[in-house]
């Protein structure tokens, strides 16, 4: 048998959370170091994995199953394709960051640590489960230490924030977990044997009808995951309330276990359904964008702005899902990554920030480029990152969704574009809000610039994304066969015709990493 | 005369019914644990009864799972009594009434 | 020489990155001295791979360096053709120019050596533009000078009008951005990629409607970025930045995109002529309308910006009636005078310690021989003598204009008349600051500039005097050279040709009189006895009035996009997503919290009540039951 990367992956940062859980109190300032250095266990092997992963092949690969209950069809059922590879990578690189900038969290510094930790391990879980009982397990977990970092960490209205969050997302859950029950008793009456497992069901032949439900069912849970207007109205308060890692985290990948189950599920198991629902996806995607990119311009608190924007740039991952074409869910999935990277920097500096001067109110700054040139730097950089400049990784994602959906989408592709002008106008205006002009106020001119420790936990992220940005293929090329499989499938189970690329495609050896 | 299965299901209800009788009249925490015992022990014995009677072993697995727990719960209930008693000096379920609505 | 041609996009951005990371060790002004030998070997390779062009033996080649999102058929790939060799090489050598320039003009510059990194950068992003061989990597260009002329508008941030200038530049031009991406779009859904292939034979994939439809949009994006009616309104501001990047970003390279573009996609122009006709209709409406403005300025920097905004619609002009090789030849020279007249007036203004105002100058001729020769060499090529290169270049656009007939010469009208009017103004700007009495405020002792900044004056006023002479109606060097650029546009309407033979000359007698006129009219008013200027301004008070303060257009625009945008968007923000949606999500919360507050009183924390509950609850399920008749 092959080493079980995949269950490592999911167990290693729970042994981490053991380990760091034995180390006693009194030793507290060893938890965050040891913390950072066991998340370093799985980032090597989502590395390793990430560089191992065959390119060009559609299927699952590292796959493991073993049953856990055979009666029921329930299975510890692990896999990994393009789609998934990316935001296992992610969240295996986001973890040992989004801890490190958690210097400013001394109080119960083992219990944040651990619940970081298990974060990581139900999020690693939740991309690889091939089960659906194990999906909705991580699904669920991933729910919990949320909770309490924000909760407990969090600013002023923490409670509130953290009980918004946690019954907003778990009323979706609830009715995903109906979902996934009538599921496999539909599998029952077609194949005899109930099942839970995700390619197991893959195969089902659903109703019309109840493919409708279904997909209202999951689409529901996913969609406050993702947000999608107008269920997003716990992601500002929770972003704003979480301390600075639980916002990396949050946005970075939470948001994502939404627009991953979108794909994964919704466009894999209720094809017909996706189809018939694409206008009304798309239109709320669209609201997605430019609502939450016109609503993020006015915004006072810098970390509001950075928040309802990931309202926007998810939108644009909705689209770009529901656009069914080639460029478009490509574009889609590496959306995901660069969000993740972008607005997790931005998180990560307005937390720097906040723990200079103690406020995010974009009004008490003012100046701030001349007593800090490289923080601004960096954040100017991510910033454009973030407006989707070409060249930097926020611009690949939006451009392929933007491009490609306009063959199935025209107006909604057009309206999305408006989107990018807006996304101008909210982080500009807030950058020179903050950054340019005279120092008004007398406290901004302590501010201290970057330290080492923060600008070599950017220097990763911010060299991604330029990396992402010049060569996106490091990414693409796995993600394509995949993605390309989805929709094959898509034109296999219903009427839909995913729309013929021009007659100069094939000029370009069109469609295929070279 | 022959002690049937009826006579089992008897004593059980009668050692039941002394335990809900128990459960709802004493007010000390430590009876209650007691009275809560005894229901699930004639819970245990009707499960034996009945494996016996129909000649399978599921009671007498049931009665394990019961007992396992049950210990379990004279652990922390233990626990929680003891350290409520240190705290209070009172043993007394009407007292700790914070949960109240 | 094809193959390495990524090195003159690698040379400046070798630059960029080495100049960030360690300009500021190597400090003034050798950052400088890096930046500029940079640009000019990038020059010198343009120059020696750009040589079978000159030969007329080479073809137009594409060099792929990687793929970059395959779906949609976009990869990092050069174009080496003759229209992106000539951009590139007035790119380089203007731009090399201006370095050298700016190494005198930044000196005492506290952060100069991040100037030269950014315009290091901003040489990259405009060659990448110019030298993209599909859309996207066009489109990355694009963006790039967008941004690198955020960053150099802005340069000097601590002053708020600074940055908010940088700020509005690149909102506006995404505004434009937006019609663009459309266009790519429609341009990627019809053809299957975004590959300049798509340009070899455009009726492929469009309909005359769709040509249309991306000739528009293209429009709209390169009215942002070339500064046309009506986005054009960010380039005034963008003179907060220094002066030499005025004259590299805001007059000689990245405002001229939009025609670069246009010229570009001729072959999709030439199907749609209604696009192409409307180009040039927005050229001719933006060069009058920016000239009137530029007529009333004080500022010297405005004036030259306005004049910009004018010029370039007069390219636009020429590009929007298919004479491309006009609209290219009156950029290339337009780069050579326009940033001569901006190292210029940058010159004056560093003489003069930062003033601006030109009621405050008068006299310099005296002090500052060598920028006021260079000067009066431009400011009458821009007004169109002969024979320097302003004369050559514009004669030609409304030349080939008048030739189409019909609409077009209207356009060619009202070039006339924006002929006459820029000599004017131009005129009037010389005179007020190198003629005349000094009017200069105490403690100023103007002082010509060092060699770093006059030796690039003397080049560019060579360029000026020699620039026209590459494409006279006698020897028509450019058009050759442009050629097989244009090879494949022969559609409906075909490439404009200026007029031939007599007309040619009227029209040219023409055009060299309109601007006669205007420069003497200037030069008697503004030269002349100050009381007759004080009756003539007087009687012409009012339109003065409206062209100092540009047509309030940006006061309009303030009231009816921004303030309303703000408002809606606070409403959006505060009453509607706070309120209603937030308020509904809350409100659900309430109810069950409502209904949890009934119930409460059920949960009386006795233990004991609990058990009489269960207890009861049994018996009743027992009861239930068996009254249904057992189990």
């Amino acid at each position: 048998m092959t080493f079980p990367i995949l269950a490592s992956l999911i167990l290693t940062p729970v042994a981490a959370a053991l380990v760091v859980a034995l180390v006693p109190n009194r030793r507290s300032e060893l938890h965050l170091p040891l913390g950072i250095t066991l998340s370093m266990i799985p980032l090597a092997l989502a590395g390793w994995l990430f560089f191992a992963f065959e390119k060009g092949v559609a299927g699952y690969q590292y796959t493991q199953q073993a049953w856990w209950y055979e009666p029921w069809g329930m299975s510890w059922h692990v896999g990994v394709d393009g789609i998934s590879l990316a935001l296992v990578a992610l969240t295996a690189l986001l973890v040992p960051i989004s801890l490190a900038a958690s210097t400013s969290i001394v109080d119960r510094t083992k219990l944040f640590v651990v619940f970081m930790l298990i974060l990581e391990a139900g999020l690693i879980g939740v991309f690889l489960a091939l089960d659906m009982i194990l999906f909705f397990l991580f699904f669920e977990v991933v729910l919990v230490p949320m909770y309490f970092i924000i909760g407990v960490w969090g600013g002023e209205r923490r409670i509130y924030a953290a009980y918004k969050f946690f019954l907003y997302t778990a009323l979706g859950s609830a009715l995903m977990l109906a979902g996934i029950i009538a599921l496999a008793f539909f599998h029952r009456d077609q194949a005899g044997l109930l099942s839970f497992d995700y390619q197991e069901l893959l195969n089902l032949q659903l109703s019309d009808n109840a493919q409708l439900w279904l997909f209202g069912a999951f689409g529901l849970a996913f969609a406050i995951k993702v947000p999608i207007f107008p269920l997003h109205t716990w992601l500002p308060d929770a972003h704003v309330e979480a301390p600075t890692a639980g916002s990396v985290m949050l946005a970075g990948v939470l948001l994502k276990l939404g627009t991953y189950g979108f794909i994964r599920f919704n466009l894999g198991l209720f094809p017909q359904a996706t189809v018939d629902l694409v206008p009304v996806m798309a239109t709320l995607a669209v609201i997605g964008i430019l609502y939450g990119a016109y609503v993020a311009i006015v915004q006072p608190d810098l970390k509001k702005l950075v928040a309802y924007s990931s309202v926007s740039h998810l939108g644009f991952i909705v689209l770009g899902t529901f656009a069914l074409t080639q460029a478009a869910v490509e574009g889609a999935v590496i959306q995901m990554v660069n969000h993740g990277i972008t607005t997790g920097v931005l998180f990560l500096m307005v937390g720097m920030i906040y723990e200079r001067r103690h406020t995010k109110k974009i009004a008490d700054f003012g100046g701030i480029w001349q007593v800090a040139p490289w923080f601004s730097g960096v954040f100017l950089f991510t910033a454009f990152a973030s407006i989707g400049l070409p060249g930097l990784n926020g611009f690949v994602g939006e451009f392929m969704v933007l491009m490609g959906s306009y063959s199935t989408l025209p107006v909604a592709a057009i309206l999305g574009a408006f989107g990018v002008v807006l996304a101008a106008i909210y982080l500009l205006w807030a950058y020179e809000r903050v950054f340019t002009g005279p120092i008004t106020i007398e406290e901004n001119r302590e501010v201290a610039d970057l330290n080492v420790r923060e600008l070599s936990l950017l220097a990763p992220l911010v060299a991604l994304m330029l990396v992402l940005g010049l060569y996106p293929n490091i990414v693409l090329d796995r993600v394509s066969p995949s993605v390309e499989a989805v929709l094959d499938r898509m034109e296999a189970t219903t009427t839909y015709v995913v729309p013929e690329p021009g007659p100069l495609f094939d000029v370009l050896g069109g469609g295929q990493g070279e | 005369m022959e002690v049937t299965a009826g006579w089992y299901m008897s004593l059980a209800a009668l050692l039941f019914i002394i335990g809900a009788g128990g459960m709802l009249i004493r007010r000390n925490a430590l009876m209650m644990f007691m009275s809560i015992e005894l229901m699930l022990n004639s819970v245990n014995l009707t499960f034996v009864a009945a494996g016996k009677e129909l000649g399978s072993l599921d009671g007498q697995l049931a009665v394990f799972f019961v007992l396992v727990v049950a210990a379990a719960e004279v652990v922390v209930g233990l626990a929680i009594i003891v350290s409520v008693f240190q705290h209070r000096s009172s043993a007394s379920a009407d007292e700790l009434s914070d949960l109240r609505g | 020489m094809t193959d390495f041609i990524w090195l003159v996009l690698a040379l400046p951005a070798a630059g960029a990155v080495f100049l960030h990371f360690f300009g500021k060790r190597l400090g003034e002004p050798a950052a400088g001295w890096v930046a500029s030998l940079l640009v000019s070997a990038a020059f010198v390779y343009a120059v020696l791979a750009a040589v079978p062009f000159f030969q007329g033996t080479a073809h137009p080649e594409s060099v792929v360096l990687w793929s970059w999102m395959p779906a949609i058929g976009a990869e990092f790939a050069i174009r080496w053709d003759p229209l992106s060799s000539l951009m590139t090489l007035v790119v380089t050598g203007v731009g090399a120019l201006i370095h050298f320039y700016a190494i005198g003009y930044m000196h005492g510059d506290p952060r100069f050596s991040r100037f030269f990194t950014y315009m290091n950068l901003f040489a990259t992003g405009m060659l990448t533009l110019v030298l993209a061989d599909n859309f996207a990597m066009l489109f990355l260009g694009w963006e790039a000078v967008g941004l690198c002329s955020y960053l150099l508008i802005s340069f000097w941030f601590t002053k708020p009008s600074a940055a908010a200038a940088g700020k509005k530049a690149f909102i506006v031009n995404r505004i434009g951005d937006f019609g663009f991406m459309i266009a790519l779009m429609i341009i990627l859904t019809q053809f299957g990629t975004l590959s300049f292939d798509v340009l070899d034979d455009p009726h492929l994939g469009l309909t005359t409607g769709l040509a249309t439809a991306v000739g528009l949009l293209m429009l709209v994006g390169a009215a942002g970025k070339s500064a046309q009616i009506p986005l054009y309104v960010w380039l005034p501001d963008a003179m907060e930045g220094p002066t030499p990047v005025s004259a590299l970003i805001h007059a000689a390279t990245m405002v001229t995109a939009g025609v670069y573009l246009v010229a570009r996609n001729a072959a999709i122009y030439e199907m749609a002529p209604i696009a192409a006709t409307t180009v040039a209709t927005v050229g001719a409406l933006t060069a009058l309308w920016a000239a009137t403005i530029a007529i009333a300025q004080k500022d010297i920097k405005a004036v030259l910006a306005y004049s910009t905004v004018s010029q370039l619609g007069y390219m636009f002009i020429g590009v929007g009636s298919t004479a491309y090789v006009a609209g290219m030849f009156h950029f290339m020279t337009h780069a050579f005078f326009k940033a001569l007249l901006f190292l210029g007036a940058g010159s004056v203004i560093h003489a003069m310690s930062d003033e601006q105002n030109m009621d405050k100058m008068g006299g310099l001729a005296k002090h500052m021989p060598v920028t006021a020769t260079t000067m009066g060499i431009a400011t009458l090529a821009i007004a169109g003598v002969p024979p320097l290169a302003g004369f050559w270049s514009k004669d030609e656009i409304l030349g080939s204009a008048f030739n189409q007939g019909g609409w077009m010469v209207v356009l060619w009208g009202i070039g006339l008349l924006t002929a006459g009017i820029t000599a004017f103004y131009m005129t009037r700007q010389f005179v007020m600051v190198f003629l005349g009495k000094p009017r200069w405020d105490d403690g100023i002792h103007p002082h010509e500039s060092p060699k770093t900044m006059t030796v690039p004056l003397m080049a560019l006023a060579a360029l000026t005097v020699g620039g026209g002479f590459l494409n006279t109606p006698f020897r028509t060097g450019l058009e050759r050279y442009l050629e097989p650029s244009f090879e494949t546009v022969e559609g409906a309407i075909g490439m404009a040709h200026p007029a031939e033979g007599s007309t040619a000359w009227i029209l040219a007698g023409v055009a060299v009189l309109a601007g006669l006129l205007g420069i003497y009219l200037a030069y008697r008013l503004y030269a002349g006895p100050e009381e007759r200027r004080e009756r003539v301004l007087q009687r012409f008070a009012r339109p003065i009035f409206t062209w100092e303060n540009a047509y309030w257009v940006d006061r309009f625009y303030g009231k009816t996009i921004v303030l309303p945008g703000k408002a809606v968007a606070g409403w959006a923000a505060f009453k509607f997503d706070l309120g209603f949606i937030d308020g509904i999500v809350n409100g659900v919360a309430g109810v069950v919290k409502r209904f949890g507050a009934t119930v409460r009183p059920l949960q009386t924390g006795f233990v004991r009540n609990y058990g009489v509950m269960l207890a009861a609850g049994s018996v009743g399920l027992l009861i239930w039951f068996l009254s249904r008749g057992g189990l």
